[in-house]
């Protein structure tokens, strides 16, 4: 009996596991516009404990990821983005913040694709 | 059962009242029509205009800091209408959120690449991409390397007109020369492979100096050349170039693509070249050029599922090539092994059948797999004078890479295992050499990248070979961005290769010099299997001036020999073939400027120093035929292209060779005699390109346009059967000033 309990649980644990999805995709905007800024960001999201892949387009603003859905959520990679100074649609980073990074990544004035005049 | 999360909350509530100050705590719930209480988890709860947020947990249940200092707490799900409440103090919040259809944050089913993104890489590699290709014209692999100032060309002998490539000082066998991955230039092939890759074949070529990757195999001593074919779903539907030079040089080159299914593309390549024009413009009685004859036939099938991630290619070529060199008067048919004249046939076929297969997993683009397997049967059949020399190698590579992430895409690996079987049947002259190289290793291969200013690569492999032994093969790269635009990279590493001393140094069977292995009880001929170390470092600095961009570059590399098989040719009758015995050694530095000096205007320019000496019986000497300096400047203009893809491309290549240090001749008699060291001389080559359209384009061109030539490049000319013959001492061109033309046209 204690042996079927044990097994229920582990098939329980096994349900739940697949519930939370070890390789979730999530794809999001997140304001910028620099490959400065897209190397800024896809640093704070895989410092994130749970991002396994992050990928943050310039024209389009859309970062791509694969999280471990059972170690961290979308909230806490926008925390992270929004601590390093970019603002997602929900968080947006503080005046701080967003005043430590680079001057060409400015991207509150003219958010436009600037990839192409410099990295 | 949901009923219980409530009470929890409500649980939760009271046990929290004693710190809640700082949070807004609470539980968000779905609305339904039965009007139960059923718990949202992974609801967003955030503070408006902030950078605070959380989600809620499986029971529904959040807790996120309050300050004071925002007051709209903003809870939104997919699926469900966004609802921003007012919260002046940390209250306990209980919130229903409406369904809607308003979808905002998706879960996409995400369509990748074919292509994978290029990290800033750990090792220095040079790409040369199909618009470098197109300044050196003519005509294959060989000559490709012309306007890169990473490979240096020279001369392979007086006859055959072959061009044979260095890297950091080092000839070609000991550069790992891959096709898309597959080991290529090698055995049999190694003097003259790179002649049986048409230049129109070639995407584009990856040059990596120094160690290189574990990946594909332990060969590679001084670098690793990769060549990336055209491909049937990318290639032009049809394309035709065809070239004339005035010396009676034909080449054509057809490609027809067509995609065959949903799925499949197809490509058939046909190479064919022809010199049936007999040039002696030194008079010296030998040709400056081969009569040759080339048929190169390459169908290639690929296979391609973006969506589920797989992606396949098939190839098989066949190839045969002729060439005859030697005197201008030899006649195969009745002055073979006489001495009616000296004469020499290369005759090659080659089969190869290749087949690979890639498959990224659909969820995790940063894992996938990749299988490479690759047959070939190369047969050479040739003499030269009374010097025969038959080969047959038949050669079975296969390489199984998986390649994933550790954590998060900041740390990679690629694992895998090899398996090669090399068979060798060689006659040389009357004696027959006939070896099987078998060898199965297994590699690990760790990347590190923080993103920004660090990378580096580290690799090992483990092989066991039937004639090298079990051995480990290190690798390592290391970049490091110091500030703003530069890039320090540095890198170490150990190959190790077994010498096949006859096809690497056939050239040397056109003299009348005597073959002497001076060989102990070694697995090769009786000789060490070649084992060396490479490491170096280099900088490359970008600036932007006057609003174009450019770039600054130093590198010093250096390969240490711990064991060689040293080709001993100083003495003039002879070359003997030893294990090294002291010191070899070959170091290398070069510094490179590239500007666009003007809009569209590319200047590019080098100097290399090169000191590479080895222990020969005479002591440690440079070896020879190798300059020590060599200056290097390219400069290419192109107008500005109309909307129809016309515009001219104009090209100008020079290279300046120092003074190369030459083998003794001081025991021929006064006139072959030819001093100890070679003049210094200048090359240049022009082209210009009229493209008038996206489909056709001309070119025309010329090559040596300063005609500098060496005075006499087959030693004893007129006694081809003397003691005084010989033609392997080639330090400067045998073929003057030449001019060529040529078309291009495409089809898509």
């Amino acid at each position: 009996m204690k042996k079927l309990i044990l097994f229920l649980g582990v098939a329980l644990m096994a349900l739940t596991a697949t519930a939370q999805d070890k390789n979730k995709k999530l794809n999001f905007e997140v304001n910028g516009k620099c490959g400065m800024c897209k190397a800024r960001i896809e640093k704070a999201c895989l410092n994130v404990k749970g991002v396994k892949y992050a990928s943050w387009d310039i024209p389009t603003h859309e970062l791509s990821l694969i999280i471990d859905e059972r170690k961290t959520n979308s909230m806490e990679i926008k925390s992270a983005i929004a601590a390093v100074g970019h603002d997602s649609k929900e968080l947006k980073a503080t005046e701080e913040a967003y005043a430590k990074i680079h001057p060409c990544c400015k991207y509150r004035e003219d958010n436009t694709d600037d990839s192409k005049h410099h990295d | 059962m949901k009923n219980t999360y409530w009470l929890f909350a409500i649980l939760l509530q009271i046990l929290n009242l004693g710190h809640a100050q700082d949070k807004v705590e609470g539980m968000i719930m779905e609305g339904n029509a039965a009007g139960k209480h059923l718990a949202l988890p992974g609801a967003n709860v955030y503070w408006l205009n902030s950078p605070i947020g959380t989600i809620t947990n499986e029971e529904g249940l959040f807790a996120i800091p309050y300050t004071g200092e925002y007051d709209k707490l903003v809870v939104s799900y997919i699926g469900f209408k966004t609802d921003t409440l007012t919260i002046t103090e940390p209250i306990m919040v209980h919130h229903t959120l409406q369904p809607s259809n308003q979808l905002d944050e998706v879960v996409v089913e995400q369509k990748r690449d074919a292509v994978q993104k290029a990290f800033l890489s750990s090792e220095n590699i040079v790409t040369i991409n199909s618009a470098e290709l197109l300044k050196a014209a003519c005509c294959n692999l060989s000559e490709s390397f012309e306007t890169n100032p990473a490979i240096d060309v020279n001369f392979n002998d007086a006859l055959t007109g072959t061009k044979q490539i260095e890297m950091l000082g080092l000839t070609s066998p000991y550069i790992l020369i891959t096709q898309e991955n597959i080991p290529m230039v090698r055995g049999a092939s190694q003097t003259f492979g790179l002649t049986f890759t048409p230049g129109t074949w070639v995407e584009s070529i990856q040059i990596t100096k120094g160690a290189g990757s574990v990946v594909n195999g332990y060969e590679s001593i001084s670098g690793q050349i990769n060549t990336e074919l055209v491909k049937p779903f990318t290639d032009h539907k049809l394309f035709v170039n065809g070239y004339a030079n005035q010396n009676g040089r034909y080449e054509v080159n057809t490609h027809l693509n067509a995609k065959v299914a949903e799925k499949w593309s197809t490509g058939l390549y046909v190479h064919g070249n022809k010199r049936s024009q007999k040039e002696d413009n030194n008079e010296d009685g030998f040709l400056d050029a081969p009569l040759a004859e080339q048929l190169n036939v390459f169908n290639r099938w690929q296979y391609q599922d973006a969506a589920k991630g797989w992606v396949g290619f098939l190839g098989a070529r066949f190839l045969v090539d002729d060439k005859q060199v030697g005197q201008v008067n030899f006649n195969p048919e009745t002055d073979k092994f006489t001495t009616n004249a000296w004469g020499s046939e290369i005759n090659t076929k080659r089969y190869d059948l290749s087949g690979k297969m890639g498959y990224v997993f659909p969820d995790m683009p940063f894992q996938s797999m990749g299988l490479q397997i690759a047959y070939s049967k190369h047969e050479q059949d040739s003499y030269y004078g009374f010097n025969q020399y038959d080969i047959s190698h038949a050669s079975l590579y296969s390489n199984l890479v998986f390649n994933s992430i550790l954590g998060d895409t900041r740390n990679t690996f690629k694992t895998g295992i090899t398996f090669a079987y090399d068979q060798y049947d060689e006659l040389v002259n009357t004696v027959d050499f006939n070896r099987v190289d078998r060898s199965v290793g297994a590699f690990f291969e760790y990347a590190y990248t923080n993103l920004e200013k660090l990378s580096l690569t580290a690799g090992v492999r483990v092989d066991s070979h039937n004639r090298l032994g079990t051995f480990f093969t290190p690798r390592l790269h290391v970049r490091y961005t110091p500030w703003e635009n530069a890039s320090l990279r540095g890198s170490f590493g150990i190959g190790r290769r077994a010498a096949n001393i006859f096809a690497e140094n056939q050239r040397l069977f056109a003299s009348n010099r005597q073959l002497l292995l001076n060989s102990s009880t070694g697995p090769i001929y009786g000789f060490e299997p070649e084992k060396a170390t490479n490491f170096g470092l280099s900088f490359l600095q970008g600036f932007t001036w006057e609003g174009r961009k450019g770039n600054v570059g130093l590198d010093f590399y250096r390969t240490q020999f711990n064991n060689q098989v040293v080709v001993d040719w100083e003495n003039p009758s002879q070359v003997i073939f030893s294990n090294l015995e002291g010191d070899s050694y070959a170091n290398s530095f070069q510094v490179e400027l590239n500007y666009e000096v003007l809009p569209r205007l590319d200047f590019r320019t080098a100097y290399k120093f090169y000191s590479v000496k080895t222990n020969y019986q005479n002591g440690l000497l440079q070896k020879p035929l190798t300059a020590k300096n060599r200056y290097f400047l390219n400069i290419g203009y192109t107008t500005n292209p109309k909307e129809n893809g016309a515009q001219w491309r104009m090209d100008y290549t020079l290279h300046t060779v120092g003074q190369q240090r030459l083998p003794s001749t001081v025991v021929f008699e006064q006139n072959y005699q030819l001093g100890d060291a070679s003049p210094s001389y200048a090359l240049m080559n022009a082209q210009v390109t009229k493209v008038f359209s996206n489909a056709f384009e001309v070119y025309l061109g010329g090559e040596n346009l300063t005609n500098f030539t060496q005075d006499n490049p087959v030693l004893g000319a007129n006694d081809p059967f003397g003691p005084n013959f010989d033609t392997s001492i080639v330090y400067a061109p045998i073929m003057g000033r030449m001019f060529y033309a040529g078309f291009r046209y495409k089809l898509n």
